[in-house]
């Protein structure tokens, strides 16, 4: 036997226990499904085992590894013989791994009936603890029925440790063995007064369950739980005794006039903020059960309102939000009471805490009357401002515009302006909403008309302050309101001339299809009233007047793309210049025209349909015609976006279903133009195109111009664009291959104030430019987009210039172009550090944090800036890939945008012209540190001087000594190498032997020396 | 209480238990939604929400949130006093605890969980009771283990 233990002991060592397993995982990030499969496949070698040991611990680290998300269901028996262990130690991990992964489904539990209800009757207090535990988990009704009786037995063990477990497990059976409840209540009752209070306390908590799902069974436990609430100091039992009668009192009103007492006595003496939290939430349920007529009633709600207002008082968080949601609770029966302390609520709406404002704000919503409307309404306002967080700002907008309504006239009007403000702002996404609230006012409340045609008579004039951030909400759908309410109400309006005006006027067109028909139509109307008005006054030169304004503006309207605006448009149109031929004859035609738009609007009761009788005969569950497809039937279903408005007039009702199938015509077609390799996407989001599909088209290039800057022209056409942007294209693929030495002589160029001066070289024109351009299209491009977009030109092409710097820092002094007509603000500058080069960044900042540009440009200005990277090896050139994020701000819009460029670090800018004397030289060549290297030029057709003058200024050489057609050369990097060449030249083949104490390095400055000269 | 949940601020789960049956995959949706949920809230947020037809009560102690899950009716406050017992008896177990604790002790860490709370109720209310408790087995576990390893 002690053999036995020594070689399974033995046997352990080698096997890996569970601190192992979780330091393997730890240790292998990269590769952790991988190494756990094996660990897997060596815990089922263990499971094979006969030692129980070996056994014990393989399943405790499959317990792990279940919590870490694998699937261990496989080793169910194998942690059933664990379970059956004789041994304390394995048991305990035995039963833990049957918690963690059995469940009801599993089943191996039949299996485990017997050894339970041995583990149950186990002298050993700690296996019966051991085993109600795991029970606890995982009991099953079957399970619950076969212990049923064994845990009953246990609840008057001798050891309170088994009598509190057995009593809350009973808690467990009930619900999957409910026959279990009847005999077992009595022992159950009994624990109510066990001398343990550990044991109490869990049959207190079992009833107060038990309570919670049917109360009436225990009506008559109440006055026990009455003198144990009146005794018992433990806050956590009395809580549940609480709770326990918030269960009952509904049921039993004697018992909440009696609990009344002793909980205010409770909320005055505690100090545990969650008993008093419970005390308030009990009585508040307790009052609102109670009808009426309790004498005490209004100061027990102020006692609580009082407590309630200490907590939201509280720096706690946690207080604050509970207290705000218990006074909601009040705020359903007491709504005065809560009000008194409208202050402390509008606080909450400043807190940091967005589930505050929320809470805060729901109650709000709650609190709102005739008499406080206008104040809460002022201040909701003034927070809808400065409102951060997109749920909060939302839930406020929402709670603005439906909570408010439904009051009396006055306050619709304020309602209406309320409304209009609304509009104002930015980034509301309630639209919709907005307009179908002042539709629906409008039409129902007579007496606002006036007012109401006034303000969107308003709004309409000033509709320019609403489009210009109309893509990104539906706030233009208040347009859609204004435009019917000024057509439909239209006697109301003071200056219908005005208004008729502003409705045709060509911004119109930017508007979505479905508004512009309302606008049509509604112009129509105006056009009505107007004629009507001028001819009452006998004006028949300002009616003509009116009459050529329609006949010159709707052609505008004829063009849309939208099919409804056309034909209403070409409808209209029409008609008005057969009005016109009319008005020439001295024809009365004001009346007639009124006509086409006669009869009121009535509002129409949400009801009134099923006061309709149904005629004889008519079966209105049959259908007319066969019912369609199921696929056809989706595309047919109208969108009710304005579902209200439907049922009074129908007219906006194709524009519906006509924007739709737009919309899907539009998203084919975009989806057609994304699988079609020729179409150049040109949507304003292509940074996202660039994620999705990175073709070689989409990456931006950098290229240079020498001699003919490529001009970008200033707002083309979206068509025209996309034809010279494939000229553009295909213009710098042909260039690509020349760029690279191009950039090398720009970084030559900037280097001259280390050259020793090549006076007479005027006929080398530095590249000092750097053009970086990306694909950038204008907004409107995509010719089959909206029309609602302004045309902009975000052409912004920068000037980008490598500078060479000491030691190991280079500085790059970048110049910033503004070619577009856009100011541009809040330029940032970052780069993707490679291992080998860095952007210095200020201290604090993160690896991947850009640089703020310190200036803004105005279009047609440039600026330098400069950037300092910290290089480590110099031997080899380098490019880095950055972006430039910026904000274009044009007139009504600001966009984010981003170019992305490429830096090139050629090694030549690492060279610093040094002067050196010959005899250095010499002895520098004859150390024999040097490593050499050669180049041949051929067809190099120019003078000596100038050739030497070109190495001078583009790589930063100083000659040291020349002889005929034969000079020597010196310069020397930042990190101190030291680079000779000597050049000679015969028959217009230049040949350059050099020496430099970095192989690699002087290889590189030798391709980019023959990339120089390849250029000319 | 419906269950318990221990993960790290990388949104790693340590503990996981459930006080009613739930399928396996349900488990693991649940879990990964809450800690979504959790981990996006900021610091300064209070300690509760409501999550599908849950109260949520969670807090953080250094790099570990405690997350339970309780019905309607429940008190979140006292929730809360649950959590910090449980995080108190941890500390006093292990002397002050750290998440390296919990990781490598794990089943020790569940074994004091279940002597505190059985059946998503509260066992003891006195941490006395419930480390004498986790003692004693303990002593009994030595006994057979016999502390060779």
């Amino acid at each position: 036997m002690a053999l036995k233990i020594v070689k399974g002991s033995i046997d352990r060592m080698f096997d890996k226990n569970l601190q192992d397993l979780v330091r393997g995982i730890r240790n292998h990030k990269e590769d952790e499904a991988k190494y756990i499969s094996t660990c897997i496949d060596e815990i089922k070698q263990e499971l094979k085992q006969d030692n129980i040991a070996v056994k014990a611990n393989a399943v405790c680290k499959l317990t792990y590894l279940q919590m870490l998300g694998y699937d261990v269901s496989w080793a169910a028996f194998n942690i059933v013989e664990v379970m059956s262990s004789s041994k304390f130690t394995y048991k305990r991990i035995g039963y833990l791994a049957a918690s963690q992964c059995f469940h009801e489904g599993t089943d191996v539990i039949m299996l485990t009936t017997n050894q339970i209800r041995k583990d149950l009757s186990s002298p050993n207090q700690y296996d019966t603890g051991v085993a109600l535990t795991g029970l606890s988990c995982f009991v099953t009704p079957d399970l619950a029925r076969d212990l049923a009786n064994d845990i009953m037995t246990l609840m008057s063990h001798t050891k309170p440790y088994i009598r509190k477990k057995a009593v809350l497990i009973m808690y467990k059976v009930f619900l999957k063995y409910p026959e279990s409840l009847r005999p077992a209540f009595p022992r159950l009752k009994e624990k109510l007064e066990d001398p343990d209070p550990g044991v109490q306390s869990a049959a207190v908590n079992v009833i107060c369950e038990l309570a919670r799902r049917n109360p009436k069974n225990y009506l008559s436990l109440a006055p026990l739980f009455f003198k144990l609430m009146t005794s018992s100091t433990n806050n956590w039992v009395l809580i549940k005794i609480i709770k326990l009668f918030g269960a009952l009192t509904p049921l039993e009103p004697r018992l909440g006039k009696k609990l009344i007492e002793p909980l205010t006595n409770l909320i005055h003496s505690t100090s545990a903020m969650s008993l008093l939290y419970e005390c308030v939430n009990t009585v508040i349920a307790v009052l609102i059960s109670l009808s009426s007529g309790m004498p005490n009633h209004s100061a027990s709600i102020q006692l609580c309102v009082q407590k309630l207002r200490i907590l939201i008082e509280d720096s706690d968080q946690n207080l604050k939000y509970l207290g705000l949601l218990a006074m909601s609770k009040i705020l359903k029966t007491h709504p005065k009471s809560v009000q008194s302390h409208k202050d402390l609520i509008l606080q909450c709406l400043d807190d940091k805490d967005e589930s505050i404002r929320l809470r805060a704000l729901d109650l709000l919503y709650g609190m709102v009357s005739k008499k406080n409307l206008m104040e809460i309404v002022k201040k909701l306002m003034l927070h809808v401002d400065k409102a951060e967080g997109t749920t909060y700002r939302d839930e406020l907008q929402h709670t603005c515009n439906t909570k408010l309504c439904n009051c009396s006239t006055l306050i619709l009007l304020r309602y209406i302006s309320i409304l209009v403000e609304l509009t104002r702002l930015e980034g509301t996404r309630h639209g919709h909403l907005i307009a179908s609230q002042m539709l629906d006012v409008a039409i129902r409340v007579k007496a606002i008309r006036a007012f109401a045609v006034a303000q969107m008579a308003m709004l309409l004039d000033n509709a320019h302050l609403l489009t210009g951030n109309m893509q990104r909400n539906g706030i233009c759908e208040v347009l859609y309101a204004a435009a019917w309410i000024c057509g439909e109400f239209s006697e109301h309006l003071e200056d219908p001339n005005q208004t008729l005006e502003a409705m045709l006027r060509p911004k119109v067109a930017t508007l979505p299809g479905h508004i512009q028909a309302v606008y049509v139509q509604n112009a129509a109307k105006l056009f009505a009233t107007v004629l009507r008005k001028h001819e009452g006054a006998t004006d028949s030169q300002a009616a003509q007047e009116t009459s050529q304004l329609l006949v010159e503006r709707l052609p505008l309207f004829v063009q849309s793309a939208n099919l409804e605006v056309q034909e209403r448009a070409s409808c209209i149109l029409q008609l008005v210049k057969y009005i016109q031929k009319l008005q020439q004859k001295d024809v009365e035609v004001a009346e007639e025209v009124s006509a086409l738009f006669a009869g009121e609007l009535n509002p129409v009761a949400p009801k009134a349909q099923k006061k309709v009788p149904v005629p004889e005969g008519l079966d209105l569950d049959a259908w007319i015609n066969e019912p369609p497809s199921e696929s056809e039937s989706e595309d047919e279903k109208p969108k009710a976006v304005f579902a209200k408005e439907e049922t009074k007039h129908s007219r906006p009702r194709h524009t519906e279903v006509d924007e739709k199938e737009l919309a899907r015509r539009r998203e084919a077609r975009k989806q057609e133009q994304a699988n079609n390799p020729f179409y150049i996407k040109s949507s304003p989001s292509s940074q996202k195109v660039y994620q999705d599909a990175p073709g070689v088209e989409h990456i931006p290039v950098v290229q240079i111009d020498l001699s003919v800057p490529l001009k970008v022209p200033g707002m083309p056409m979206s068509d025209q664009y996309l034809k010279l942007e494939e000229e553009r294209r295909q213009k710098e693929k042909a260039e690509k291959k020349k760029k690279e030495k191009k950039k090398k002589r720009e970084k030559h160029g900037k280097g001259k104030k280390h050259d020793s001066g090549p006076e007479s070289e005027e006929d080398i024109t530095p590249a000092h430019h750097v053009d970086i351009v990306t694909e950038e299209m204008p907004e409107n491009a995509l010719p089959s987009d909206d029309d609602d977009k302004d045309p902009n030109d975000p052409h912004k092409v920068y000037d980008i210039q490598g500078n060479l710097q000491d030691g190991s820092q280079v500085v790059v002094s970048v110049i910033f172009e503004n070619k577009s007509d856009s100011f541009l603000k809040s330029m940032e500058f970052n780069v993707l550090d490679s291992l080998n080069s860095k952007l210095q960044r200020p201290e604090g900042a993160g690896p991947h944090d850009g640089l703020v540009v310190p200036f803004q440009l105005p279009p047609g200005v440039s600026n330098e800036a400069r950037f300092i990277f910290s290089v480590q090896s110099i031997v080899m050139p380098q490019k880095l890939k950055g972006t430039l994020t910026f904000i274009v701000k044009s007139e009504d819009s600001s966009t984010h945008e981003k170019l992305d460029f490429k830096l090139h670090f050629t090694c030549t800018s690492y060279l610093i012209t040094t002067p050196c004397y010959s005899d250095a030289y010499a002895k520098l060549l004859e150390s024999g540190d040097l490593k050499s290297s050669s180049l041949r030029l051929e067809g190099v057709n120019m003078p000596f001087h100038h050739l030497l003058a070109r190495i001078c200024f583009h790589h930063h050489f100083s000659v040291v000594e020349r002889i005929d057609s034969c000079a020597s050369m010196y310069s020397r990097s930042i990190q101190g190498h030291h680079v000779c060449l000597l050049v000679k030249t015969a028959d217009q083949t230049v040949s350059i032997d050099a020496k430099c104490d970095e192989p690699s390095l002087l290889g590189n400055v030798l391709d980019e020396i023959k990339q120089t000269f390849s250029q000319c | 209480m419906r269950f318990m949940l221990l993960f790290s601020r990388q949104g790693k789960l340590r503990l996981q238990k459930w006080y009613t049956a739930t399928a396996e995959r349900d488990k693991k949706k649940m879990v990964r939604e809450l800690m979504q949920v959790v981990l996006a809230r900021k610091p300064k947020m209070c300690s509760f929400l409501e999550w599908r037809d849950l109260k949520i009560v969670y807090k953080r102690y250094a790099s570990l949130y405690f997350c339970c899950a309780v019905e309607e009716q429940d008190n979140e406050l006292i929730t809360l006093e649950v959590i910090h017992r449980f995080v108190e008896l941890l500390d006093k177990y292990f002397g002050s605890v750290c998440e390296l604790d919990i990781i490598f002790n794990f089943e020790k860490a569940y074994f004091i969980l279940d002597e505190f709370l059985m059946g998503g109720e509260i066992q003891d209310t006195s941490k006395k009771g419930v480390l004498k408790a986790i003692e004693q087995a303990d002593l009994l576990q030595e006994g057979v283990w016999g502390g060779g390893v």
